[in-house]
């Protein structure tokens, strides 16, 4: 098997060519060559992978140049066909940090191959961790063997395809996908101790930190019920009875859409739920309880509202993820403004 | 219309109307059919006066 | 109080003419088990059968596991208020059949049973695959409702345990632990220079296969309570819920409580394990505002230092885990939270339904969503088409070479939020 082919891109510090009053040198292809921090990489690498060159660039310069350093150094690198792309690590250096992050952020964008950088976890470089699989370094060069020994078979396993696991364990820096791996301690005794940290005053690390939800700006008030047509969405996973499109009762993969033309009461003989996540028997026994086709109905009726519309959508919220829920939402509010509706009643349970 | 408002609140709901319980937000058991049927339709109402009301931010109707 | 647990390791479970426990091997005699069961009319029938770890085993689905336990000392006996009088537990003396478990199975209830694998993929993630357990296969009396159904099947559990448990009043355990936990006077007295933690167990409370019994009282019509964590040995604490298995505490998770264990590990050493509150997650907004203001108010009142907070389930319940650390943080006691996630299969969405800053210190079970693939056993105790409707499954789930592929959330106490297992995310 032929080697991996991997550039590796470093600042003019880790060059050995000057520290500040070189930092405004240009990128500079150095084919064949292996230098810096790429020697310690050529050890763990033994004879899987081969750095076939290297991309010097001054910090000043790409921070100042960026658009133009970037094409330039794409360029450089697009002509070496590497197979995986390392930058750094450029630990506490901010100016550094930025540069392997907007480089290997746009290598795997253009080319899509695998790339790796690291850095310490204050760098402002780290604002590219999410598109970027960075190894979370110390904050100086002191910590560069510790480095290579995370990013090397990192980089290695990147190159193979092979899957990637939690951060604690591969070392990265948390890219917010969430995955499972087994701890040394069992949850319980984690917990003590991290509550003993606390109340020392040490630090300790939260094993899952808050999240961040989206806002939206409300919508304008409808101004005429009398004539809008109203649609019915629940996360309460109300079904025709049978569940005909096996919604799961947790985790939902999909939603339903049914033609409620004509029923005016959602009876236990027709209707049910599929949520998995909740007693079930109430809704079972009335699934108005859940979603209140009778009262609207009525109101209907009397006018109060245009026209209750003609399908209503279905989906299980228990245990299913949010983007899951936001994807089904995004495909159909098109064919519920398409169908002209004026306003959603959406019921959770 | 939902019965854990904080939730709705965390992930962003703007109009909110707070419903009775989990496994019956528009219902209630322990009422005869008629009182039950006219708990729900002041939900529902409630829910129509929310969409009927201009909202700059995250609003509960209580 | 004080009690001391007599563990008898038990590395063996065999049927035989007489039930007994002998040389560490729990001998049952299957027309015991069936004359006990079958008292209730509400079981048409049951069948017994043996799980071993490493056998080539699956059961599901599955609804209760608990520990075999007796009273050998000491007031009251084994689930308070459920199958014996209602006196207070947790002194004197119990013994414990270390190694062995009763596994509730059958006719499904509803989509909300789990599953158990001794052996293969799926075991690693089960704690109940390392256990000698004994299946009960429980048929209920036809035209019954669910929430009977529920309750027969429930109680049979703790009866069959129950009477396992006597089997070794007299034998001498292989080895003792003691626990004891003080009044607050004497604990600060004996303690003045550790800080003061208590430990707060939230319990699903929500109706059917979503409930918790305390003392045989339903947990949704408590207010939140305080108890001393030896009384959780004793089964002071039933499930009654497995739904969404992964992350329900079986009757088993209670009276081997980690968190329990693992406080009083350090209790006299690095800080004074005070005793336990107990809380329940209703689906009243009303009750989650209540409740949670209560157990603020009681770790305020028993002068904390700290407190572990510990989840059961998801979904709605991360508000009232939300609603505790934040009120119990505003009265100047430190938490952490142990939860678990569901961050959908490929791991990049929000793992909880609810959020705080001031939640800082998490411990999680991991992301039940993960996609996890459990080959063809060569037995299944129970039902395996039930895959396809149990949460976590979907249609299709089960492959016709009788591999499940579904959501880790399957596999019971998967990812349980009282730190049972090693499991965890990133």
């Amino acid at each position: 098997m032929s080697k991996i082919r991997v550039v590796h891109y470093i600042n003019q510090f880790f060059a050995n060519i000057g520290g500040e009053e070189k930092a405004d040198i240009k990128p500079e292809l150095h084919v064949g060559e292996v230098i810096g921090p790429g020697m310690a990489f050529k050890a763990q690498f033994k004879d899987e992978a081969e750095i076939v060159a290297t991309i010097v660039c001054g910090d000043s310069y790409f921070g100042e140049n960026t658009k133009e350093a970037t094409a330039t150094i794409m360029e450089m690198i697009k002509e070496q066909k590497p197979d995986l792309f390392i930058a750094g690590p450029a630990f506490n250096a901010g100016r550094y940090g930025f540069a392997c992050g907007n480089i290997c952020k746009a290598v795997h964008d253009e080319l899509g191959i695998p790339v790796l950088t690291g850095m310490y976890k204050e760098n402002p470089g780290t604002d590219y961790a999410k598109d970027v699989l960075m190894v979370s370094t110390k904050n100086s060069a002191a910590g560069m063997r510790d480095a290579v020994g995370k990013m090397a078979p990192l980089a290695l396993k990147l190159a193979k395809g092979e899957e990637i696991g939690a951060s604690a364990v591969e070392g990265y820096i948390p890219n917010g996908i969430r995955k499972n791996f087994f701890e040394e301690e069992r949850g319980s005794k984690r917990a003590v101790d991290m509550l003993l940290k606390k109340l020392a005053g040490k630090e300790y690390v939260t094993e899952y930190p808050m999240p961040n939800f989206d806002r939206v700006a409300p919508n304008p008030a409808v101004k005429d019920m009398a004539h809008a047509t109203i649609a019915l969405v629940t996360s309460g996973g109300i079904v025709p009875k049978g569940n005909p499109d096996h919604i799961e009762s947790s985790s939902a993969s999909h939603y339903g859409k049914y033609d409620i033309e004509g029923v005016m009461d959602l009876t236990s003989d027709t209707y049910e739920t599929a949520h998995g996540g909740y007693d079930p028997s109430y809704a079972n026994a009335d699934p108005d309880r859940v979603l209140p086709v009778d009262v609207l109905r009525d109101l209907e009726k009397e006018g109060r509202i245009g026209k209750l519309h003609r399908y209503f959508y279905t989906t299980v919220g228990n245990g299913t993820a949010v983007a899951s829920a936001k994807a089904f939402a995004e495909e159909f509010s098109k064919e519920l403004k398409a169908d002209g509706v004026d306003a959603v009643i959406l019921t959770s349970t | 219309m939902c019965t854990v408002t904080p939730i709705s609140m965390t992930v962003g709901a703007n109009r909110i109307v707070p419903t009775i319980a989990i496994p019956h937000p528009l219902g209630n058991p322990e009422l005869s059919h008629e009182e039950e049927k006219a708990l729900r339709r002041g939900l529902v109402e409630k829910a129509l006066k929310a969409l009927e009301t201009e909202v700059t931010e995250q609003t509960i109707f209580e | 109080m004080k009690l001391e647990l007599g563990y008898v390791n038990i590395h063996d479970i065999q049927f035989a003419d007489q039930s007994k426990v002998e040389g560490g091997v729990l001998y049952v005699n299957k027309e015991d088990i069936k004359n006990l069961v079958l008292e209730d009319e509400n079981i048409k029938s049951v069948e017994l059968e043996i799980a071993k770890p490493g056998d080539s085993i699956r059961i599901m689905p599955v609804k209760d596991v608990i520990e075999p336990r007796c009273k050998v000392e000491g007031p009251g006996d084994i689930f308070p208020g459920v199958i014996s009088k209602v006196d207070t537990v947790g002194s004197g003396k119990t013994n414990v059949l270390r190694g062995s478990a009763v596994v509730t199975t059958g006719k499904i209830v509803a989509f909300q049973e789990g599953i158990i694998d001794m052996s293969g993929e799926g075991a690693q993630y089960t704690p109940f695959s390392q256990t000698n357990n004994l299946v009960l296969v429980l048929e209920p009396r036809e035209g019954m409702d669910q929430h009977e159904h529920e309750k027969a099947v429930r109680m049979a559990g703790l009866k069959t345990a129950k009477f396992l448990g006597e089997l070794a009043k007299d034998v001498t355990p292989d080895e003792t632990e003691v626990f004891e936990t003080y009044g607050v006077k004497e604990g600060m007295e004996k303690m003045p220079n550790l800080p003061r933690v208590a430990y707060v167990q939230m319990l699903q409370s929500q109706g059917l296969m979503h409930d918790t019994y305390v003392y045989g009282v339903d947990a949704k019509r408590t207010l939140s309570t305080i108890m001393n964590p030896t009384e959780g040995m004793d089964g002071a604490i039933v499930s009654g819920n497995c739904v969404s298995a992964c992350d329900k505490n079986t009757t088993y998770h209670h009276l081997n409580n980690p968190v329990v264990k693992d406080l009083f590990a350090q209790h006299g050493k690095t800080l004074n394990f005070v005793g336990m509150i107990l809380t329940n997650e209703n689906v009243y907004l009303a009750d989650k505002q209540r409740s949670s203001d209560w157990t603020a108010k009681l770790c305020r009142w028993l002068d904390l230092d700290g407190a572990v907070v510990s989840q059961e389930g998801f979904g709605n319940p991360d508000t009232d885990l939300i609603m505790n650390c934040k009120k119990i943080e505003e009265q100047g006691v430190k938490t952490v939270i142990i939860t678990d996630e569901y961050a959908g299969q490929d791991g990049k969405s929000q793992s909880l339904a609810d959020a705080d800053p001031k939640a800082d210190a998490v411990v999680t079970g991991g992301n039940a969503n993960m996609v996890i693939h459990l080959p063809k056993m060569d037995k299944v105790i129970g039902y395996p088409e039930t895959a396809n409707i149990i949460a976590g499954g979907h249609e299709g789930s089960l492959n016709e070479d009788g591999s499940i592929d579904a959501e880790l959330q399957v596999i019971t106490g998967a990812t349980n939020e009282l730190g049972f297992n090693k499991l965890s995310a990133r």
